[in-house]
């Protein structure tokens, strides 16, 4: 952490999602706060607002009115000084009309049969990965399946989609870090930026272009038009480093908190272990109840929602995970039922801005769990009392100290 | 029982399709394709019901 964050009196006007409170205690929080206070405030980050009920959340994503904007995405001091309708990281940062095209280009790669494509790719990674975190485990009695597991499965695939070294993987974690997980300003060596490390990256696929059809995303995005036009630099680089960022500490935290359930739950291990059926509905049920991801949004026109004074440029944090576990939408919406039949889960989001990787996502989740379960049959967390989750918009357990009873 | 599916409140969260493959497929883009237009066969009426269950968007219907 890079300063030490004021105390929270009072969450209803003072939330700090950034706050290591709001980490170990979120369940906590937003329920207290749906039945207290459904629309949160907080000056903090320049004045912030945090539904908590799935109705509110749901609505807010929809923007019927047009009310809100995109252009800022992840709640920091500053706010985002590149303009709707594209904004910095297309398409997630932009709003209509330009958002429909720019995520239509992004449509074809991310669509379910392309991603099923790298599933094998995906499995034999994570075996590899358990290979490795087995002998550690034999050196040592435990391994982290945080970071010896969860953490490398996304880094590897969209390495492979993206057309960079997988070896950058430290990196893109440091790039992470400054983007999302830790967003305060701080001068950083141009060298180091995000933005420069992509520039590299584009250059070198334009000294070397590919035809329609061939290379990575990058080649693809370099070969393909918005209104008639090629994508501005600016926009390859934002879609690019979007991609990057989109699916790596949302993936992780995914799988990092399914297998911290299944080593709290050994019920819910051997259910899971043991009936390959229920395993679809388990891996929605983990995205339901573990949801990482906090998106944001901007108040785009002052305006009045149930009484609390939007004000333009406020941030809106919108609590998918809390949106989940709202009893209003669904039964029984603080336990975990591996079994669930009905579960509109908002995990990917909900709106035009559905997460553009979730069936990539979803792979990567499902196939982690497959393999881990299959091979580490059995295990338990070495202490459960002091597993930290992580702060800001994604939340997922940041070590996961395992030991295993039984494997293959 | 057939099935109404709205294409225009659908975003692509594939549940159906994963749920319920015999009765949605997906387009190259991954939105929902409604494969049976007409009367959903009895031993598909479950899955129906699921795909209805689980579209966060509320872009399927069941129409008795």
């Amino acid at each position: 952490m890079d300063a030490k964050k004021a105390p929270v009196e009072d969450w209803t006007t003072d939330f700090d999602h950034t706050h290591p409170d709001y980490a170990a205690n979120a369940h906590q929080i937003w329920d207290d706060l749906r039945e207290e206070c459904p629309i949160a405030h907080s000056d903090r980050f320049g004045g912030m607002w945090m539904p908590t009920r799935h109705e509110d959340i749901a609505a807010i994503a929809a923007n019927k009115d047009g009310l809100y904007t995109s252009r800022g995405v992840v709640v920091s001091e500053v706010r985002p000084d590149i303009p709707a309708p594209i904004g910095y990281a297309p398409p997630i940062t932009s709003d209509p009309p330009f958002h429909a095209p720019a995520r239509k280009l992004l449509l074809g790669p991310f669509a379910p049969r392309k991603v099923q494509a790298l599933e094998p790719f995906t499995r034999e990674y994570c075996h590899s990965l358990v290979d490795a975190a087995l002998e550690t485990s034999n050196e040592q009695g435990w391994f982290d399946a945080a970071i010896g597991y969860s953490q490398n499965i996304p880094v590897k695939v969209i390495a492979q989609m993206l057309g960079l070294p997988a070896e950058d993987g430290p990196v893109f974690r440091r790039f992470i870090h400054n983007i999302i997980e830790n967003p305060v300003q701080r001068e950083i060596p141009e060298e180091e930026t995000v933005e420069w490390y992509f520039d590299q990256q584009i250059a070198k696929r334009k000294a070397n272009p590919k035809p329609p059809g061939e290379g990575d995303l990058i080649d693809h995005l370099l070969n393909v038009e918005v209104f008639g036009e090629a994508l501005a630099p600016e926009h390859v680089r934002g879609t690019v480093v979007l991609l990057l960022v989109a699916g790596i500490d949302t993936t992780w935290s995914s799988i990092g908190s399914a297998i911290w359930h299944l080593a709290l739950h050994p019920n819910d291990l051997a259910r899971f272990r043991d009936d390959p059926e229920v395993r679809p509905f388990a891996v929605e049920e983990f995205l339901r109840a573990y949801a990482p991801v906090t998106m944001a949004r901007m108040v785009a026109e002052d305006h009045e929602l149930q009484g609390c004074p939007m004000k333009k440029d406020d941030w809106l944090l919108l609590p998918f995970p809390a949106g989940n576990r709202d009893p209003e939408a669904f039964e029984d919406a603080d336990k975990f039922v591996i079994d669930r039949q009905k579960n509109r889960h908002g995990a990917f989001g909900l709106g035009i801005h559905r997460c553009l990787g979730s069936n990539l996502a979803r792979m990567e989740l499902s196939v982690a769990l497959d393999v881990f379960v299959d091979r580490i049959r059995d295990f338990s967390l070495v202490d459960p009392a002091n597993v930290r989750f992580s702060t800001g918009q994604i939340r997922g357990p940041r070590e996961l100290p395992v030991s295993v009873k039984t494997n293959v | 029982m057939k099935i109404n599916y709205n294409r225009e409140l659908c975003q692509g969260h594939n549940r159906c399709y994963m749920l319920a493959p015999e009765i949605f497929d997906v387009d190259d883009e991954g939105y929902a394709v409604l494969k049976i237009e007409g009367e959903i066969p009895a031993e598909l009426h479950d899955k129906a019901q699921l795909c209805v269950d689980n579209c966060p968007e509320y872009a399927i219907e069941i129409a008795e």
